[in-house]
């Protein structure tokens, strides 16, 4: 379980993110849903502490990131694995390569075992067949899935996901997604998506921390989402007239 | 003004200190140390051996046509040509050129992958990314220098006997004659030492450029010529303090 409390983070004097408190559950897709711009991605590098943030408090199953030294750090995250919007795939390496570079790295089996880690995990995406190809010659989906193959490699207890489908078609979203979620409840892995796909909220999110503007404005399932009646919620989620129509539909046919 | 050269240097200092730090894994260290050899070093023989032909071709030729007069010792030319390529050619504008190909290569390597988020992405695993991905560009340009060192020496004097043999500019025997004339081997040394420096100069300060980029590929670009232009600046002013250090 993952405990945000009270974050703030500004860039050069213009507040970003406002006062966030939440919880990520264990063993569950948690996902971050918000407008572009509205600070999804700045919140999740406070998580992972890629960024600093100026108060507030983090804390993994108890740990708080933000007052570790630098070793702790460094151990904390051998226990994350992360998924980057852009996927950042190690390009001068093959796709099998870049699966085994963080069991290279830090675990202390052998070659063999290795190499059998990373074709399980690659096999688990699918992506068995196209080890030896270098990330330049994948698409967009195949380098997704390769990335999810590198982040779940070393048994990460959290897992996230920055906009994991954007640039994706919808078949292929729906692909990516099943297998975030599917993974999480394989492992029991506390994991957190940020999205601003409808598709991805309905499907699979279990705890929906909506933010706008910085601010939180809304948490719940995806079952609360249709039945909300937060103005703003309602505006992100069924944003085109069609939507809107569905939503009407749905809350007629529940009554 | 000033004070913004002082927190780059600063910055540069604290990258450093963050890049020699013991490797997590010497066999992964070793393995990219390999990759940077051939990268950086390997890559590097055939325009420092074509460069360093022509110019010792063209110092003996100048010298024999331009300079040398019936009055000055026969042995001028392979001289003068000997002692220009041990004492500055061979390393100071070697490196120089070195910082062209070498500097924007590693500038903008390193920049690629800071904003396509391969950084963040080796943080996140918990690897030091700037002693990963710097020190072995930094030890392998260090140890491989000595080696281009010697061929630049090798290829200026194949270059002044091919305008012996050739272009019978100067008689091969006033040429060894030159060549031979009071060899100092502590200025074959002096180059090779200050050549350690400057290949130093050249990995750590275009790393620390690629390293900080911030933006898009425009980003990267500019990093890349200010990477150059920087160590470039840099190379010839520790020219100056290092021929001094050395010669005295
Ligand atoms: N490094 C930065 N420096 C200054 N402003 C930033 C920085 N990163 C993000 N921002 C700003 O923070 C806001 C939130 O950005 P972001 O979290 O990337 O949005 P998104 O929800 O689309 O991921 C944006 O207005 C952006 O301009
Ligand atoms: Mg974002």
């Amino acid at each position: 379980m993952i405990i945000v409390q009270n974050l703030n983070k500004s860039f050069d004097g213009r507040q970003v993110l406002c006062d966030i408190n939440v919880e990520f559950l264990n063993g569950q897709t948690n996902l971050i849903i918000g407008q572009s711009g509205s600070g999804k991605t700045v919140l999740m590098n406070n998580i992972v502490g890629l960024l600093q943030p100026e108060a507030g408090h983090i804390l993994y199953d108890g740990r708080d990131i933000t007052v570790m030294s630098k070793k702790e750090r460094t151990l904390l995250r051998r226990e994350m694995g992360m998924l980057f919007q852009g996927s950042a795939l190690f390009d001068s390496m093959t796709v099998l390569d870049n699966v085994m570079f963080p069991l290279d790295m830090f675990s202390t089996m052998n070659y063999k075992e290795r190499k059998k880690r990373a074709q399980f995990c690659l096999d688990r995406v699918n992506m068995l067949e196209a080890q030896d190809k270098f990330p330049n010659e994948l698409s967009g989906g195949m380098q997704k899935r390769t990335a999810i193959a590198r982040a779940i490699a070393m048994e990460p207890h959290y897992l996230f996901c920055d906009e994991p489908n954007s640039g994706l078609d919808p078949k292929t979203s729906i692909v990516i997604d099943k297998l975030i979620s599917d993974i999480t409840h394989e492992n029991n892995i506390t994991t957190v998506v940020n999205t601003h796909d409808m598709n991805s909220v309905i499907g699979i999110g279990e705890n929906i921390l909506f933010i706008d503007n910085g601010r939180k404005a809304w948490q719940g399932s995806n079952k609360d989402v249709l039945t909300s009646d937060n103005k703003q919620l309602n505006d992100f989620i069924f944003a085109s007239e069609f939507s809107k129509q569905l939503r009407q539909d749905i809350i007629a046919n529940m009554q | 003004m000033i004070r913004k050269r002082l927190q780059t240097l600063g910055e540069y200092l604290i990258l450093m200190g963050r890049t020699f730090q013991r490797p997590e894994r010497m066999r992964m260290f070793f393995k990219k140390y390999y990759q940077e050899v051939m990268n950086l070093g390997i890559n590097s023989i055939g325009i420092v051996l074509l460069i360093s032909l022509f110019i010792g071709a063209v110092i003996c030729i100048q010298i024999k046509l331009n300079i040398q007069s019936i009055w000055m010792p026969t042995w001028t030319s392979g001289y003068t040509t000997r002692e220009i390529m041990l004492l500055e050619f061979s390393s100071a504008i070697m490196c120089l050129i070195l910082a062209g190909k070498v500097g924007s290569n590693i500038a903008s390597e390193i920049g690629t992958m800071r904003i396509t988020q391969q950084i963040d992405a080796l943080e996140i695993m918990g690897v030091n990314s700037a002693s990963h991905i710097i020190l072995p560009k930094i030890a392998a340009l260090v140890s491989f220098v000595p080696i281009l060192v010697t061929f630049s020496v090798a290829a200026g004097i194949a270059g002044a006997y091919c305008t012996a043999y050739f272009a019978h500019i100067i008689t091969p025997t006033d040429l060894t004659l030159g060549l031979q004339h009071s060899f100092t081997p502590w200025f074959f040394w002096m180059g090779v030492i200050k050549s350690l420096f400057f290949a130093f100069i050249i990995a750590s300060v275009s790393s620390y450029y690629g390293y900080n980029v911030k933006g898009g590929s425009i980003e990267v670009g500019k990093a890349s010529t200010t990477a150059v232009v920087s160590c470039s600046i840099l190379i010839l002013f520790s020219d100056i303090f290092l021929t001094q250090l050395l010669s005295t």
